[in-house]
């Protein structure tokens, strides 16, 4: 017994929580540490190494994000939730914000009361099938045994395609990734289903990946991106216009090998402004002038991150596809620096 | 409470309410009843003050929404336009459903396991000591997983099932054991009148029940013949016959007809699917129950004393009717009570069928409904609720019971 | 006729003959063990017939069994399709196993050391007749053992220990007055001390302490589940007995807390309970506060296992002879003392057994954990192990190793039981 009355006395004396008041970002600093709820494991997009060193495309923004704050990438606290407790964990001020690739919805951001501050991910739900199957489209899969990630939007979007296409399915929920793609490649179900982006990356782990194909239809839209509670909005700013900060870096041409250079100062005002050489974007988000410098120099652009961890070149291997810059024919657009 | 001699009362002083034994039980219960309100009227403001501060508030509207998801096991109608409550019915029905069946398979092994473990057959009774100390001293959520991945890997895909040159066949061409679940065959009745699905099972049900009357009434006429003669007269083909022909009568005049399971598309359609992840929890739940029962049976049959068995043996009675006359009774007296407990176990291990993806009530409400409404507290208590209201019922029986078989000494 | 008709007398008795073969030796316990009757010839063969086949499974199985490749590929690739396990597993993932996969890697030997001491701190608890000053090193072991596996500065637990200190001196300068003043001025005055020491360890905010801190989030593996069972056994135990007391109180406003408080608890599962901890607590603490996800799992496995041994020790409060209560009573000792001096020692006795009995169902339940995101020995296994794409598709060897791993825990403890009911039968009888 005496053990744990003293590590409760010992909480309560020496360990401050998180608040889940109105000012995150003094208790951010207070801390020294930035708490991240990230997943359990999805690779690519947020795992811990075999050191135990989290990295992925999720955890880049965290770590952003602390660079901008607290000026040290690894200020991180990384708090793996799973679909049921995220919420509740953001909600109660376990963390300050969530990159656990969360898709963005009407009622996730009205009725459970959070901010979304950006799409990091355009993603969609998609079906992998073995080819043997002989299976083209989703619409044949007419009696088909699907294994779910329980805890996601996925239960939600599948009943409502297989309905609207009027064909029968047997669901078979799972708890987490790995055990989904055990009875999947146990043949226990037929197709599994859930972000075409996770199906990418699981399917790169497979022994034989040809064996395997991705389904061409996508049954949903999945804005994947960083969130906090609603109510601090000073805190969602900062979360809002780091992830803006560095996909205007890519669109601007700010990498990490450039930006010392550029942070001499340039011809172009709006790099000059991102990076705190030109007027005083960081004092009116209430951080220091070089807060973006900081952040794009945690991880790169947003065009680096994606190509470390989930691009082309990693065993994930993702085109960027909607992902690529508004230039480039794609989603991933910033409101202008100014 | 000792309680001592009253000290001669001289009125009524502040400081007896510590010192005066007849005060103080008052001051203590009246202080451990206000730290309660403080401590509830604490943990209640600050849920007040949170739930502000997040906007949030506590209401079970949800539970009238379209739940938005499907259910594999459905015990009654049920679809992703059904509501959470109707979820949360399905999720229960299959909590019982489980919990019904292992509970039964539980006695069975445990039982059998209890009665061997005394045999004086030396590797049968190491055996079943085997059995009953691996499963009782690993934990029940790592037999849920071994089980449940012994059927998904050991099992063929029905697949395998397709095809010129299948590698698996279906045993009787009735029964297919598949790495999705067993596939048996399944009644149905083609009698035009009798259309109704629940009303022919009820149908069923009221025979078998008007049967067991009857089986019971032949005994006791034996009974009542053997005293007033002496000879039991032979009734065991009049049992038998008062089980079965008014069930068969009734099957043919129904038009009972069996659908068999066939492969077709994806899956096996017709028949009775048993899923998989039921057979997985159901086995693991009656195996590792069963080993604990079996040690309560062992301990109640050796509870009774063996001069019992030797007076009965003086007696002449033979060594069976010792068992059933005797020794059983009394040692039922020990054994159940703490069966019962284990029912209660097993209905709260069913819980854990959120490991194997069987969508019992912690499964759809406790989990899919819970994330797809986030209202946490709401889900958690009705969780709590409905196991509560289980738990109770199973110790309000216990109790009846215990007071029914209670010595009455002295 | 004579006497010396008689041809043959014999004057000593002749040498015992041997029993016959079919009577002595191997046959006869084999006769009367194995074949004694038909059932019974026929129940021996069908169970040598099941252990044949469990063998030609399992011990090729082990024999095979490759220990050193570094993925699953790699060791199909090895056995040829030859039956065999792939033990590598276990041997390349040894550590995650057991530490979980963020305890530092060089201080691995912390939490080793605190399980060995373990053994030591808890022998003068569960054998007698060892030197009773051991018990002082059982005291320390908490502290020890939380400075091992937490680090951080030594100050703490220290601290946290002279709480204690300060706590029981007042108890014991104050109890002669009175019971209650004793518990309550000592409970007031290991806080004041806490407090205190608290304020000291952050005003002196020692940066580089001699063992380098481990946040909870960190544990994992197989010691997350020793670390469970043991800090709420320890914890569960004196609550249990106040819960027991309570229960059987005079005092009806106590004894429908405890009633309620029991009931709820064993009515509910464990799995609710975690789901408590882990998506409702929050809301039920002051805002702006929060606290470890292990720390709010310890608080809730310990009210759901003191409410079990409460049972159990009122089992044993029943089991007294009401004598014992009177004869307290008529000593002249009041409430706290005949309790402590005359009925806990002996209801405590009967109760052993099956104090160790919940302790082991709850040392086996401590696995549920997996299932609210922890990454104990089996939620290491269906997370992080089986997620990896290298051993995506070992089952046998790891839910094997944890089976193994837990059996051999608590067979020994219930085996520790056995002895302990055996030691302890001395009456009541």
């Amino acid at each position: 017994m005496k053990k744990s009355l003293f590590i409760g006395a010992l909480t309560a004396a020496v360990v401050t929580g998180g608040v889940a008041g109105a000012a995150t970002l003094d208790d951010v600093k207070a801390r020294g540490k930035l708490n991240c709820g990230v997943t359990t494991g999805v690779p690519g997009f947020a795992a811990p190494d075999a050191n135990g060193k989290w990295e992925g495309f999720d955890v880049a923004v965290c770590r952003a994000v602390a660079a901008a704050v607290l000026g040290d990438s690894e200020a991180v606290e990384f708090v793996p939730t799973t679909g049921k407790t995220r919420f509740t964990a953001l909600a109660s001020g376990e963390i300050d914000m969530l990159a656990r690739n969360t898709t963005w919805t009407f009622s996730r951001d009205t009725d459970l009361k959070f901010e979304f501050t950006g799409v990091n991910y355009y993603d969609g739900q998609g079906f992998i099938a073995p080819k043997a199957l002989g299976v083209t489209s989703a619409k044949d899969l007419d009696g088909a045994t699907v294994c779910i990630q329980t805890g996601t939007t996925t239960e939600l979007n599948l009943a409502d395609f297989f309905r609207s296409n009027n064909i029968s399915y047997e669901p078979v929920p799972i708890e987490t990734n790995s055990e989904a793609q055990q009875q999947y490649l146990a043949e226990a179900c037929d197709t599994y289903t859930t972000d075409a982006s996770a199906l990418a990356a699981t399917r790169a782990t497979f022994e034989n990946p040809g064996d395997h194909v991705i389904l061409p239809e996508i049954i949903s839209k999945e804005p994947l991106g960083p969130l906090v509670r609603h109510g601090d909005n000073e805190w969602g700013d900062i979360v809002r216009w780091t992830l803006n900060a560095l996909i205007s870096a890519e669109e601007l041409g700010i990498t990490s090998a450039n930006i010392g250079e550029l942070s001499g100062g340039t011809n172009n005002p709006e790099i000059n402004r991102i990076l705190g050489t030109e007027g005083n974007l960081g004092e009116m988000i209430g951080l220091d002038a070089e807060w973006a410098k900081r952040a794009i120099m945690a991880g790169g652009n947003y065009g680096e991150v994606f190509e470390k961890n989930i691009g082309e070149n990693t065993p994930v291997g993702l085109a960027r596809g909607l992902n690529a810059q508004w230039t480039d024919g794609g989603l991933i657009y910033s409101p202008p620096f100014r | 409470m000792a309680t001592l001699t009253d000290p001669p009362s001289s009125g009524f002083r502040l400081s007896k309410l510590i010192y005066d034994t007849r005060y103080r039980s008052y001051t203590f219960q009246f202080i451990a009843l206000m730290a309660l309100v403080a401590l509830i009227g604490y943990l209640g403001s600050n849920l007040m003050q949170n739930l502000r501060a997040a906007g949030l508030n506590i209401s079970y509207e949800f539970l009238g929404e379209p739940s938005g998801y499907d259910i594999n096991q459905r015990p009654i109608e049920y679809d992703s336009q059904s509501s959470h409550m109707r979820a949360s019915i399905v999720g229960i029905l299959n909590t019982l459903i489980v919990a019904f069946l292992a509970c039964v398979t539980a006695t069975v092994f445990g039982v059998l396991a209890g009665v061997l473990r005394l045999s004086h057959n030396w590797i049968v009774s190491k055996l079943m000591a085997v059995y009953v100390e691996a499963f009782r001293n690993v934990p029940v959520l790592i037999w849920i997983l071994i089980i449940f991945s012994i059927m998904t890997v050991s099992l063929p895909g029905p697949r395998s099932f397709r095809g010129e040159e299948a590698t698996s066949s279906m045993l009787f061409d009735a029964f297919a054991f598949t790495n999705r679940g067993v596939y048996t065959p399944k009644p149905e009745f083609t009698n035009p009148i009798f259309t109704s699905g629940a009303l022919n099972w009820l149908l069923v049900l009221a025979v078998l029940v008007a049967s067991w009357y009857g089986a019971r009434a032949i005994g006791r006429w034996a009974t009542r013949v053997q005293e007033a003669t002496g000879v039991r007269p032979t009734t065991w083909y009049l049992t038998l016959g008062v089980w079965f022909v008014p069930l068969i009568a009734l099957m043919m005049i129904m038009g009972l007809t069996w659908v068999y399971p066939e492969l077709k598309g994806f899956n096996f359609r017709g028949g009775i699917q048993i899923r998989g992840s039921l057979i997985a929890l159901w086995f693991a739940l009656a195996i590792y129950t069963g080993a604990f029962i079996a040690e309560n049976v062992r301990a109640g049959i050796q509870a009774v004393s063996k001069g019992q068995t030797e007076a009965a043996a003086s007696l002449g009675l033979r060594p069976g009717r010792i068992m059933n006359l005797v020794i059983l009774p009394q040692a039922l007296r020990v054994i159940i009570p703490p069966l019962i407990s284990q029912y209660l176990n097993i209905t709260k291990n069913s819980s854990l069928a959120i490991a194997v993806g069987y969508m019992d009530v912690t499964g759809t409400l406790g989990g899919i409904t819970l994330n797809q409404t986030g209202r946490a507290i709401e889900t958690v208590l009705l969780l709590m609720l409905f196991y509560l209201v289980i738990s109770l019922s199973i110790s309000a029986v216990m109790n009846v019971y215990n007071n029914s078989i209670k010595l009455r000494e002295r | 006729m004579s006497d010396t008709e008689l041809a043959f007398v014999r004057h000593d008795q002749i040498p015992e003959a041997p029993p016959p073969p079919s009577e002595r030796g191997a046959i006869k316990w084999v006769r009367e063990n194995l074949f004694s009757n038909v059932t019974n010839s026929v129940l021996t063969i069908l169970s040598i017939i099941s252990i044949y086949y469990l063998a030609t499974f399992v011990v090729p199985w082990i024999m095979n069994g490759v220990w050193n490749t570094s993925s699953l590929a790699e060791c199909r690739d090895i056995l040829q399709g030859a039956k065999g396990g792939c033990f590598s597993v276990l041997s390349e993932r040894w550590n995650q196993l057991l530490y979980g996969f963020k305890y530092p890697n060089d201080q691995y030997w912390r939490p080793t050391l605190a399980f060995l001491l373990l053994f030591a701190a808890a022998a003068p608890v569960m054998f007698f007749d060892l030197p009773r000053k051991l018990l002082i090193f059982t005291g320390l072991y908490p502290f020890i053992a939380y400075w091992l596996i937490w680090g951080g500065t030594i100050l703490s637990p220290i601290f946290a220990l002279l709480g204690f200190v300060a706590g029981y001196l007042v108890y014991a300068r104050y109890v002669k007055n009175s019971f209650f003043i004793g518990l309550f001025g000592g409970i007031f005055a290991a806080f004041v001390a806490w407090y205190i020491g608290g304020k000291i360890v952050e005003l002196l905010n020692i940066q580089n302490p001699t063992l380098e801190a481990v946040p909870s989030r960190d544990m994992g593996g197989f010691m997350l589940n020793m670390i469970l069972g043991t800090v709420c056994v320890s914890l569960s135990v004196p609550l249990g007995i106040l819960l027991a007391l309570g229960r059987q109180s005079d005092m009806p406003v106590i004894r429908w807390i405890c009633v309620i408080f029991i009931e709820f608890i064993r009515g509910v599962p464990l799995i609710t309970l975690l789901f408590v901890a882990n998506v409702v607590l929050a809301f039920f603490l002051p805002p702006g506060t929060t606290f470890d996800l292990i720390l709010r799992v310890i608080i809730m496995i310990t009210m759901f296992s003191a409410a079990y041994i409460a049972e159990v020790i009122r089992g044993g409060l029943a089991a007294l002879p009401k004598g014992q209560y009177e004869a307290g009573d008529s000593l002249g000792l009041d409430y706290a003392q005949s309790m402590r001096l005359i009925i806990l020692p002996q209801a405590l006795k009967i109760s052993i057994p099956g104090i160790v009995n919940v302790a082991v169902g709850l040392f086996k339940d401590t696995t549920l954990v997996s299932v609210i995101s922890m990454f104990d020995l089996v939620g290491m296994i269906r997370g992080p192990i089986l997620g990896a794409a290298k051993w995506n598709g070992v089952y046998w060897e790891l839910l094997g190793f944890a089976a193994i791993l837990f059996f051999v825990v608590c067979f020994g403890i219930s085996q520790y039981s056995q002895w302990l009911e055996r030691r302890l039968a001395t009456d009541h009888r």
